[in-house]
C-alpha cells in the first residue's frame, strides 16, 4: 500500500502544525473551554466542526474508490493544479473591478486548472510512452510552481488584499461562513447519493474495467464521474484542509479502513466514519488551540487512525500477521520436538516394522543430537511442551512423552512421512532432499489433505499403519 | 459489403445474396481485421468464420496476437480496420450474447470483495446501470459458483483463493452472464489438474447446449484432445478449420516457422496426438 506518500504527508502535516504554532506556546484549554467546544456551544465552532466532519465523510467514501482505482496520486496532481486557477481567477476578478475573493469564482478557477492538470497527465500517458507517475510528477510540480509564481506576483501588486489566498495552500477554517457549510453539505450529499447509486458500477470499474467495457458500460464516462466527484471534494476541501494536505484526507481514511475489512461496503462505511471522526476531532482540537492549523490537525488525526489500523487492524494489521506467524512458528517447533522424540523411541525399539514403539524416557542429550537446536531453544521447546501437557520431565536429564503427547507425536510423524512419501513417489523429489521440503509443508496439512494423501498412497500399496521413514534418518539432518 | 438493416424481422428473412460469406447464424464472423500498436501491425487482415456449437482453440506462438484478436473482437483495443459480426449483427449490438473470461493476471486479486461478488458481476449487464443487485442475481451467481465446484468458497475474499479457484471464479462469472458465445483467454494457464478437468467438463457442457467457445490455448499436446475446431494464428490466420484437417505437421510448421525449439514441441505434440 502507499506507505511512502502517507509518511511524507504525515511529516508535512506535522511541519505545518509546528509552523503555525511557532511564535507562541501551546495554549492549554481549561475545562470550561473544553466543554464549550465539545458541546458545540459556539456558533463558529459548530460551523467549522460540522463542515470538516462532513468533508471527512465525503472524502473517506470517494477516496476509497480513488485508492482502489489506484489513482491516489491523481488526486494529488488535481489538488496541486488548483493553485494557478485560484490566482488567475483572483487577478481576473480584481481586474474586472469586483472583489477578488469571491469564493465561487476562486473555486471555479481551481476546478478548471485542476481538471486541466489531470487531462494533461492523461494526454501525456496516452500519446507518449512515459509512465503515469512521471507524468503526474511533472504536471503536479509545474502547475504548483506556476501558482506560487502567480501568488508572489499578486502579493507585489499595490493595494493588494491577497493575503487570504495563501490559506488555500495550508487551509484555514477560521474564515468559514454559513455559505461554505451549505456548499460542503450539498457536495457531501451528492457524493453519498452517487456512491449509493453507482456502488456496483464503481466496484466493477475499480476491479476490472475491461469487463465493465464488455458489459457495454462506457468506462470513460464512469471514470469521469468518479473524477468529477473527487474534484468536487478536493475543491470544497481546499478552504478547510488546503491543497497540499487534501490528498491525505482522501487517501488516509480509505487506507486505514482497508486494514479492518475485506468487504468493500464495510470499507466505504469505515472510511467515511474515520474521515468524519478525523474532521470532527481535528477541528475540535484546533478550536481549543487556535494557533494550530486545523487542516494539519485533521490530517494528523487521520494519520493516527491509520497508524493504529496498520498495527491493530483486524484483517490485515501487522500485529495480526505477526501473531499468526508466531503461532505457526511455535507449532512447527512443537511438532519438530515431538517427531524427534518419536523417532528416538523408534530407534530404541529397533526395527519392528508396522508396530508402534513403546513410550519410554529419552535423554535430553540425545534429543539435542537429533536436530540442530541450540541448547536454549531446546530448553524453551521442552518447557512449552510441558505446559501443553505433551511432555513430562522425569529426573534431571530425561523427558518422557505424556499420553496425549505420544498420540500427537505419532500423528505428527505419520503426517511428515505421508508427505515425504508423496513427494518422492508423485513429485519426483530426490530422497535426500525430501526431508527439508516436507518440513515446511507438513505443519500446515489439514485433515482433508491428509485424507487425500492417504487415499493416494493407499492406492499405490504403501503401508500406512505406522509408516516407516522413506529415507535414512540421520542425526541432526534437518534443521529448521 | 452491404450491412443488413437492423429491423427486428430481419432474422426471419433468408440471407441476402449480396452477403455470400456469412450466414446470420454464424456466431462470429471477422472481416479484414487489422490491429496495430504504435503503428506496428500485430494482426493482419484477419478473416474468420466460426461455426456454432464448436470448441475452438486459438493456437500460435508467443506474440502471435491471440489475446489481441479477442480484445479487438470485444472492442477492448482499437481496430485499425475491419469489422466483427456476432450472430449476424455488429458486436456492439450483440453484447448480451458474448461472455468473456480474461487472463487471470489482468486484475488485482487483492481487492476487498468476495468470490460471490465477483461472479455476481456477470449479471450486472442484465441488471443495468444504477439499479441495485437483487437476491435473484446473487442466486444466479451462487448457482454458477456451484456449477464450477467452489460454491463453498462463495464468501471467501478473492486473494485467499488458489490460482485454480480464481480461474474458476472467472469462469463462473462468464457462466452467470448466460451468453451464447464465449471468449476465454488462456483459462488453462497455471491451473491444477482438477481445475483443468473441471474446465474441460464445462466446455463440453456449453457445447452440448449449442454454445460456442473460443479458447486461447498454449499447450499443443492437448489441442487435438480438447478442441474440435482450431485457428492457427501468427499475426495472420495461417489456417482455420476442423482440428483433424488443420492441426497437421505442415500447418504447425507454417505457424511456428523458424522457431526450432517450438517446432520440436509441436512435433512431439503431433506424435502424442497419435498422428
Amino acid at each position: 500500500m502507499a506507505m511512502r506518500p502517507l509518511l511524507a504527508i504525515t511529516v508535512l502535516g506535522l511541519s505545518s502544525v509546528l509552523s503555525a504554532a511557532e511564535g507562541g506556546f501551546f495554549h492549554f484549554p481549561d475545562a470550561s473551554e473544553l466543554w464549550e467546544v465539545l458541546t458545540l456551544r459556539n456558533y463558529n465552532t459548530r460551523l467549522v466542526v460540522g463542515s470538516t466532519s462532513l468533508l471527512g465523510l465525503a472524502s473517506g467514501v470517494i477516496g476509497s474508490f480513488l485508492l482502489l482505482r489506484k489513482r491516489s496520486l491523481m488526486g494529488d496532481t488535481l489538488s496541486h493544479a488548483c493553485l494557478p486557477g485560484i490566482c488567475i481567477m483572483y487577478l481576473v476578478m480584481t481586474g474586472l473591478g469586483g472583489s477578488g475573493k469571491s469564493l465561487p469564482g476562486l473555486l471555479f478557477g481551481a476546478t478548471v486548472t485542476g481538471l486541466l492538470g489531470v487531462w494533461l497527465v492523461m494526454l501525456i500517458r496516452n500519446t507518449t510512452r512515459m509512465k503515469d507517475d512521471s507524468a503526474m510528477g511533472i504536471i503536479l510540480s509545474v502547475f504548483y510552481g506556476f501558482g506560487v509564481v502567480l501568488l508572489s506576483v499578486i502579493k507585489g501588486l499595490p493595494d493588494s488584499s491577497a493575503a487570504g489566498l495563501e490559506s488555500y495552500i495550508y487551509g484555514k477554517v477560521g474564515s468559514m461562513v454559513l455559505q461554505d457549510f451549505f456548499l460542503i453539505a450539498s457536495v457531501t450529499g451528492v457524493v453519498l447519493v452517487a456512491s449509493c447509486f453507482l456502488l456496483k458500477e464503481f466496484t466493477l470499474l475499480c476491479f476490472d474495467d475491461a469487463y465493465a467495457g464488455i458489459l457495454g458500460w462506457n468506462t470513460h464516462v464512469l471514470d469521469l464521474v468518479l473524477l468529477a466527484l473527487v474534484t468536487a471534494v478536493t475543491v470544497i476541501g481546499l478552504q478547510a484542509v488546503g491543497l497540499i494536505l487534501i490528498i491525505a484526507f482522501l487517501i488516509t481514511p480509505a487506507a486505514a479502513a482497508r486494514f479492518w475489512t475485506d468487504d468493500l461496503r464495510i470499507m466505504l462505511f469505515l472510511a467515511g466514519a474515520i474521515g468524519g471522526f478525523s474532521g470532527w476531532f481535528g477541528s475540535s482540537i484546533s478550536a481549543l488551540t487556535p494557533r494550530l492549523s486545523a487542516g494539519a490537525l485533521i490530517v494528523l488525526m487521520a494519520a493516527l487512525v491509520f497508524l493504529f489500523s496498520m498495527f491493530f487492524g483486524k484483517t490485515r494489521g501487522v500485529v495480526v500477521r505477526l501473531r499468526s506467524q508466531r503461532r505457526l512458528h511455535r507449532k512447527v517447533g512443537r511438532q519438530h520436538l515431538l517427531r524427534a522424540l518419536y523417532e528416538l523411541l523408534e530407534e530404541q525399539a529397533g526395527d519392528r516394522f508396522g508396530e508402534f514403539p513403546s513410550n519410554a524416557p529419552v535423554r535430553i542429550s540425545s534429543l539435542q543430537a537429533k536436530r540442530s537446536w541450540t541448547p536454549g531453544r531446546l530448553r524453551r521447546l521442552i518447557r512449552q511442551a510441558q505446559k501443553e501437557d505433551h511432555l513430562e520431565r522425569s529426573g534431571g536429564e530425561t523427558v518422557q512423552l505424556s499420553e496425549p503427547g505420544f498420540g500427537e507425536a505419532a500423528r505428527t510423524t505419520r503426517n511428515h512421512r505421508l508427505w515425504e512419501t508423496y513427494l518422492i513417489t508423485h513429485a519426483d523429489v530426490a530422497p535426500q532432499h525430501v526431508d527439508r521440503d516436507a518440513d515446511r509443508v507438513e505443519h500446515v496439512l489439514g485433515p482433508e489433505l491428509v485424507r487425500q494423501l492417504e487415499e493416494k498412497l493407499a492406492r499405490d500399496g504403501k503401508p500406512l499403519v505406522s509408516l516407516p521413514s522413506p529415507h535414512l534418518i540421520t542425526p541432526g539432518g534437518a534443521g529448521i | 459489403m452491404i450491412q443488413t438493416p437492423s429491423r427486428p424481422d430481419v432474422d426471419s428473412l433468408p440471407t441476402p445474396p449480396e452477403v455470400p460469406t456469412h450466414s446470420p447464424e454464424m456466431p462470429l464472423a471477422i472481416d479484414d481485421l487489422t490491429v496495430a500498436y504504435h503503428n506496428k501491425p500485430v494482426l493482419w487482415d484477419i478473416d474468420l468464420d466460426i461455426p456454432e456449437g464448436k470448441l475452438v482453440g486459438i493456437v500460435g506462438p508467443n506474440g502471435a496476437g491471440k489475446s489481441t484478436l479477442m480484445k479487438a473482437c470485444l472492442d477492448l483495443v482499437p481496430k485499425a480496420s475491419g469489422r466483427v459480426m456476432v450472430y449476424g449483427k455488429p458486436y456492439k449490438r450483440q453484447r448480451s450474447l458474448v461472455g468473456y473470461v480474461p487472463q487471470r493476471e489482468s486484475v488485482d486479486w487483492d481487492y476487498p470483495i468476495s468470490a460471490l461478488d465477483v461472479v455476481t458481476m456477470g449479471t450486472y449487464g442484465r441488471i443495468g446501470l444504477f439499479r441495485p443487485v437483487r437476491k435473484l442475481h446473487r442466486d444466479t451467481a451462487m448457482n454458477a459458483l456451484e456449477h464450477v465446484g467452489i460454491g463453498h468458497l462463495a464468501k471467501r475474499q478473492i486473494s485467499q483463493l488458489s490460482g485454480g479457484q480464481q480461474q474458476r471464479v472467472f469462469l463462473a462469472r462468464a457462466l452467470a452472464q448466460d451468453a451464447r458465445l464465449y471468449f476465454m483467454d488462456e483459462p488453462f494457464a497455471a491451473v491444477d489438474a482438477s481445475t483443468e478437468r473441471a474446465i474441460i467438463d464445462l466446455l463440453h457442457e456449453l457445447k452440448d447446449q449449442g454454445k460456442t467457445c473460443l479458447v486461447v490455448h498454449h499447450d499443443l499436446s492437448t489441442v487435438a484432445q480438447y478442441f474440435d475446431w482450431v485457428v492457427l494464428l501468427n499475426m495472420r490466420v495461417v489456417k482455420a478449420g476442423p482440428t483433424e484437417d488443420v492441426f497437421t505437421r505442415e500447418n504447425l510448421h507454417a505457424t511456428y516457422g523458424g522457431r526450432l525449439a517450438l517446432l520440436e514441441e509441436a512435433g512431439q505434440a503431433l506424435r502424442d496426438a497419435g498422428r
